[in-house]
């Protein structure tokens, strides 16, 4: 069988579409919200949300196709092989964060240095220094240390995955694998995954999440935040797997991807789900139970109090409907993880479930209650999956779909849950 | 009548619910004999008693055509009721039998109760689901289990055929030593116990993948 993938006409013009719809948007933006007005104090509201948006989609998207390359990496290190049957998705997925990556960062220094205070309340540096709090934390949250923290962490995401795909590219010219050959390839790809999981427990697992997101509502702090922030993201990576395994299945590509395959990927959403649930009851019970004023603050920004309800009281409980009851409801039962219009439909609504929580995330903290859900906030998002869409179809289509010589490959083909 | 058998048991063998059978016993030493083997009896029309492995065979359950397992709906049932005895409970007493001022907390407080309600949920399912599988396995503490072989539990696979009235287990022995046991015998056995006997349902040979 051919294991080169063609695009059909269809993607090429849904990736050109949602590019030119996000497009669009940005040059609504562009023109009608001033993004580079200054709103140092909620003034112009209108070009805090356009960076809000902006900020809100890039991380995410940003951070979903990292999570494939972590999918690789701890798969490697942990010698599971059943996925190598769609491993070249997972790769083609991971190969976006350089784009990403560069636009992320683009955003976010125009943001730290050109004072956007709306944002980042820690760049005032005369709110610093009248400020306890964000004085002690002046050690971190500064222009200097977040960019070159931002910088070091893109590149070591992009320098490590593109190690392990250049890896996986070249077992395709080199032949098949005797046993000797094929335990040293595996050796070296568990080093290279495990740098890769080091540097993403210091960034997504801790401080990225730190500088990028919690810093919006800099007084406050929670130590779940990285790890929600990454449950968040790595559910979300492994729904974006699913649907692309889907399509090309469907394109008669992946000859050995199965349901059994499926299945498992279905298992891995429905964990993380309940795993995104349990971070997040985790850090909502600790803070309603201790009730202290500094922390309460920002549920209090968002689900409001008993006598005012807040202005994301309803996205707030949208996001445990999408993300822990419909999960847990639907995706429990063996039948559903199997069939693949299930799964792709729990994966499209997990993908959007994150997405509308991280626009909870950012946008009380900095819009207060002034954030709207337009079609600008989805014509951004627009942008950034057309932009998947488009260097995932890039990837796949130049090199095989199939690691024809991964030595875990039979295990793969034979995988039975 | 094998009155052997009956020793333990203190019951007159027709209010059994299961009864003395005939069985036809063949010992194989290999997984891969084992699958053809399980394909050709049922294709030939036998039923399969059971099968006796050692370790857990992967995809013996389906070739041996057994329908899939409900123990996981019972599970959920099981899990939704210990949700319920939780959340009833819990509000029953903290808002109606016995309020307290904790903290400052409603005396609603859900937030607070959702981890003890996880915890009945799991402890209800668990505990619904081990009940059930031993049910379902006809275990119970006390009961004795008939053994086919006693190599059963060490590096043989035992399949045992059941008789009816119409089979001739002369034949059925030659047929099993034609699919590679490597041995063959006759036994019979109770099969029943003290709530009557749970037979699992299978479903009839039919060519398929994966079968």
């Amino acid at each position: 069988m051919n294991h080169q993938f063609e695009l059909p006409g269809s993607y090429k013009k849904w990736t050109y579409g949602l590019i030119g719809a996000g497009v669009i948007a940005l040059l609504y933006g562009f023109i009608a919200l001033h993004p580079f007005t200054s709103s140092a104090h909620g003034e112009h509201p209108a070009s805090t949300r356009f960076w809000a948006v902006l900020v809100q989609n890039s991380v995410y998207w940003l951070l979903v196709v990292n999570a494939s390359m972590f999918f690789i990496c701890v798969t490697t290190m942990a010698m599971g092989a059943w996925q190598v049957a769609f491993h070249r998705v997972s790769e083609a997925i991971s190969s976006v964060v350089p784009i990403l990556g560069i636009i992320t960062f683009i955003i976010l220094m125009t943001i730290v240095w050109g004072g956007r205070t709306d944002i980042y309340e820690w760049l005032d540096k005369d709110t610093v220094a009248r400020d306890h709090i964000l004085n002690g934390k002046k050690g971190f949250l500064n222009p200097v240390f977040f960019t070159v923290w931002s910088f070091i962490t893109i590149f070591l995401w992009w320098l490590l995955g593109r190690k392990m795909r250049s890896m996986s590219l070249a077992s395709d010219k080199t032949g098949p694998m005797n046993y000797e050959t094929g335990k040293k390839w595996i050796f070296k790809n568990t080093v290279y995954a495990s740098l890769f999981c080091v540097v993403f427990t210091l960034t997504v697992a801790s401080t990225i999440p730190w500088i990028w997101l919690m810093s919006i509502d800099a007084h406050w702090y929670s130590t779940m935040y990285s790890w929600y922030t990454f449950a968040s993201t790595f559910v979300s990576g492994i729904s974006l797997i699913a649907l692309f395994v889907i399509y090309m299945k469907n394109r008669g590509q992946l000859e050995y991807v199965t349901e059994e395959h499926l299945h498992d990927l279905g298992k891995f959403m429905f964990a993380f789900s309940i795993f995104w649930t349990y971070l997040w009851f985790s850090q909502y019970m600790l803070i309603w139970y201790s009730n202290q004023p500094e922390e309460t603050k920002y549920f209090i920004q968002r689900i409001g109090t008993a006598e005012n309800s807040g202005p994301y009281k309803g996205i707030f409980f949208l996001n445990l409907i999408v993300n822990f009851l419909c999960p847990l409801l639907i995706l429990m039962k063996r039948g559903t993880k199997r069939n693949w219009t299930m799964v792709t439909f729990m994966a499209v609504l997990i993908i959007f479930g994150h997405w509308i929580d991280f626009y909870q995330m950012v946008m009380p903290g900095t819009l207060h209650e002034k954030a709207e859900l337009m079609p600008f906030e989805f014509g951004v998002a627009c942008f950034f999956i057309g932009l998947i869409l488009w260097g995932v179809g890039k990837y796949a289509t130049s090199h095989s779909l199939l690691a024809k010589n991964h030595p875990f490959l039979k295990e793969s083909m034979i995988h039975h849950t | 009548m094998d009155q052997k058998t009956l020793k333990g048991f203190g019951v007159k063998v027709k209010n059994m619910a299961g009864g003395i059978k005939k069985f036809v016993v063949g010992c194989f030493d290999d997984e891969k004999v084992l699958f053809p083997a399980v394909k050709n009896v049922r294709k030939a029309g036998y039923k399969i008693h059971d099968v006796y492995t050692p370790f857990p065979v992967h995809g013996l359950d389906h070739a041996m055509g057994l329908r899939e397992t409900s123990i996981h709906t019972a599970g959920f049932i099981y899990a939704i009721t210990g949700t319920t005895t939780a959340l009833t409970f819990m509000s029953w007493v903290f808002t109606k039998d016995w309020p307290l001022n904790i903290g400052g907390k409603p005396h609603f407080a859900l937030p607070a109760w959702i981890p003890i309600t996880f915890e009945l949920t799991v402890l209800f399912s668990a505990v619904g689901m081990v009940l059930t599988f031993c049910y379902l396995c006809q275990m119970a503490p006390f009961v004795k289990k008939h053994h086919f072989h006693p190599r059963a539990t060490d590096d043989l696979f035992v399949m045992a055929i059941e008789c009816t009235d119409k089979t001739n287990d002369a034949e059925a022995q030659s047929f099993l030593q034609n699919t590679g046991a490597t041995e063959v015998h006759v036994q019979h056995a109770e099969t029943g116990w003290w709530i009557g006997r749970y037979d699992r349902e299978q479903k009839l040979y039919k060519e398929e993948k994966g079968y």
